[in-house]
């Protein structure tokens, strides 16, 4: 069996995350790592391959430094990995991720497969898998936190607003993965060793056939005026309870008429 | 007038109440049409055409519930084709979000997601405002290509009424073999818990890791204000509160007007979920705990004493 996993490199969310001169996230000036959700999108793919005797193959669209998630995801134990890269990239909004996407995953060839996160942590749209089957034209099983993968099909639970579903859908298939589904490993130290050999691809968007002027911040299908940092909220009244702090909150909820 | 699809959330034909905000927002750009998807059109018909729906596509097929997103995404697809809208409002729920990426790339159409504001451009055209990095940042984006596909965030605008005239049109949707590929073969309804819903709720009291596992303090304080409970990843990874409970940026955003977090320290992943509170208030036995950082009102001191004791003088003072 033939596992894709899809991971995004972000900036980390407890920096102090930024927008450059043309409004796109700034993704050298502040460090970044595997987006913490595509961990459990690694995780899974690993879980499902020991299983069913299958090799995890990373897939990584960013710029250079991006190479550090596809790295730590063969540190945890995929088998090879690829890394689309490209100047005419910059400022891809989803729409033109997923086409680069799709587009890899064909090349890739042959999979059962590809696994993604629920969202990534900075642009937290989680749209991409939907985009990715889309393209693919194959099923979507999306927001998994139970997974079970059995000859030729996948049944899923998810956690829905009004009811827990499951769903089943045969392979090819895209899948996306929730924190809940289980407790990625950290990688080891043969992990880490091991890593420094497996196979890594870098591939340009020629590579890959795609149109430069399909992708980038010119051809993004939207387009953003202004950005602006949230004013901080002004911190108010803090007391310390000398055994009247309850009393205390209920006199500030009755001032401000919520009682 | 331009049209203005609507993508109507509701269980079972009871509308929640994002609907009512997306009509009212249709309503400042455009006409509003209802698309409503599945059964129970008797029970959903007044609400839509008291906010504002000048007409209602029924789209009703099996199909449109057996199977998750691609049907409705192909069906939705086909409307903006024919009715060619001037945009497209979505609410901000997993599933419509992942039907609105769908349209998108089926319509050659450019999205945005979690916008909490939408208002008329100066070519008319809708321009959002998003929230974005946790609540961090604002941006204000449109879109340039096809039909603006807008994924709006609960809580954006105050519902108001003004009726439409609900004219009711059946649209029969062309269904393709390969939307029918994920099928959903069980459902289990949620127990309801009698509270508001989590995202609709004017006012959330949650609790975390502080509780110790014992949410009764912020039960009782929630059922005295009315207010829905939340919790933080940390209660529900312990298995004190279910996951739909959880707040955050894997679980849900809240935008009320009031948020009392209990026994939670504030973490990046949670703030993303409710920093655009109105109000913010905070009890935590630590000084030093981030979420400090950012309320109106904070207590510092044992959660055990200070809810029942603040419980205790609002059901006195509402008599
Ligand atoms: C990818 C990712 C996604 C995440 N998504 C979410 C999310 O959606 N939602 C979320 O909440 N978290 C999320 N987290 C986890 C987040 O980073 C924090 O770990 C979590 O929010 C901590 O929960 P907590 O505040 O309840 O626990 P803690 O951080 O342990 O804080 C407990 C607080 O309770 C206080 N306390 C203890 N006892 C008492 C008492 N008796 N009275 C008063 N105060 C007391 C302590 O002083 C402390 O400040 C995510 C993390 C990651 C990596
Ligand atoms: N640039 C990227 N490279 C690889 N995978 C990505 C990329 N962007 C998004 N993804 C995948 O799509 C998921 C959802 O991303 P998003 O829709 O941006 O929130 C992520 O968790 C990844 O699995």
């Amino acid at each position: 069996m033939k596992i894709v996993v899809c991971v995004k490199h972000v900036p980390d969310a407890t920096a102090q995350r930024r927008f450059d001169a043309d409004h796109t996230v700034d993704r050298a000036g502040v460090d970044g790592l595997l987006s913490e959700l595509d961990e459990y999108a690694v995780e899974e793919a690993l879980q499902i391959a020991a299983a069913h005797d299958g090799e995890v193959v990373v897939l990584t669209v960013g710029p250079d430094q991006a190479a550090d998630a596809a790295r730590k995801s063969l540190q945890m134990g995929a088998d090879s990995a690829v890394h689309v890269v490209d100047e005419q990239l910059h400022g891809s909004d989803a729409i033109a991720t997923s086409l680069v996407l799709a587009e890899a995953v064909r090349k890739i060839g042959d999979y059962d497969i590809v696994v993604c996160g629920m969202a990534s942590t900075d642009g937290a749209m989680g749209v991409v898998p939907a985009m990715l089957a889309e393209r693919l034209g194959v099923p979507q099983v999306t927001f998994a936190a139970e997974v079970s993968v059995d000859s030729g099909s996948v049944t899923a639970r998810r956690d829905a607003d009004l009811a827990t579903e499951t769903i089943e859908a045969s392979m090819p298939l895209v899948l996306s993965v929730t924190d809940q589904i289980n407790e990625p490993r950290y990688p080891s130290f043969k992990g880490i060793m091991g890593a420094k050999k497996k196979p890594v691809q870098t591939w340009s968007l020629a590579d890959l056939g795609v149109d430069a002027d399909q992708v980038g911040l010119a051809a993004a299908w939207s387009v953003v005026h202004s950005v602006a940092a949230r004013p901080p909220r002004s911190q108010g009244v803090v007391v310390t309870d000398d055994g009247a702090g309850g009393r205390q909150l209920a006199d500030y909820l009755a001032e401000q008429k919520f009682i | 007038m331009s049209e203005i699809l609507v993508l109507v959330d509701h269980a079972d034909g009871a509308v929640r109440k994002t609907t009512t905000e997306l009509l009212t927002i249709a309503r400042s750009l455009g006409e509003p049409s209802a698309v409503f998807v599945g059964a129970g059109i008797d029970a959903a018909r007044e609400t839509l055409v008291a906010y504002g729906a000048d007409t209602i596509y029924l789209l009703d097929s099996a199909d449109l519930t057996d199977y998750l997103v691609v049907p409705q995404a192909e069906a939705l697809a086909q409307l903006v084709d024919r009715a060619a809208p001037a945009a497209v409002l979505v609410p901000s729920t997993p599933e419509a979000r992942e039907v609105a990426a769908r349209v998108a790339v089926k319509t050659g159409s450019g999205l945005i997601t979690d916008a909490v504001d939408v208002r008329a451009g100066a070519d008319g055209g809708p321009v959002t405002t998003q929230s974005v990095f946790a609540g961090g940042y604002t941006v204000e984006a449109s879109v340039t290509r096809g039909t603006p596909i807008i994924v709006v965030k609960p809580n954006s605008v105050t519902p108001e009424q003004s009726p439409g005239a609900g004219v009711e049109e059946t649209v029969e949707v062309a269904v393709s073999e390969a939307a029918r590929s994920a099928r959903v073969v069980k459902r289990e309804p949620r127990t309801k818990s009698g509270r508001p819903e989590l995202t609709e709720a004017a006012i959330v009291v949650s609790g975390g890791r502080g509780t110790g596992g014992d949410f009764s303090d912020v039960e009782a304080l929630a059922d005295a204000l009315g207010a829905a409970v939340g919790a933080s990843r940390a209660a529900v990874d312990s298995g004190w509160y279910p996951h739909s409970y959880q707040v955050g940026q894997t679980g849900k955003t809240v935008s009320p007007q009031l948020y009392v977090a209990s026994g939670i320290s504030g973490a990046i992943q949670h703030r993303a979920g409710m920093q655009t509170a109105k109000t913010i208030v905070a009890v935590n036995k630590d000084a030093e705990a981030p979420i400090f950082e950012l309320v109106d009102f904070g207590v510092v001191g044992d959660l055990k004493q200070v809810l029942p004791q603040a419980t205790e003088e609002i059901i006195k003072r509402k008599g």
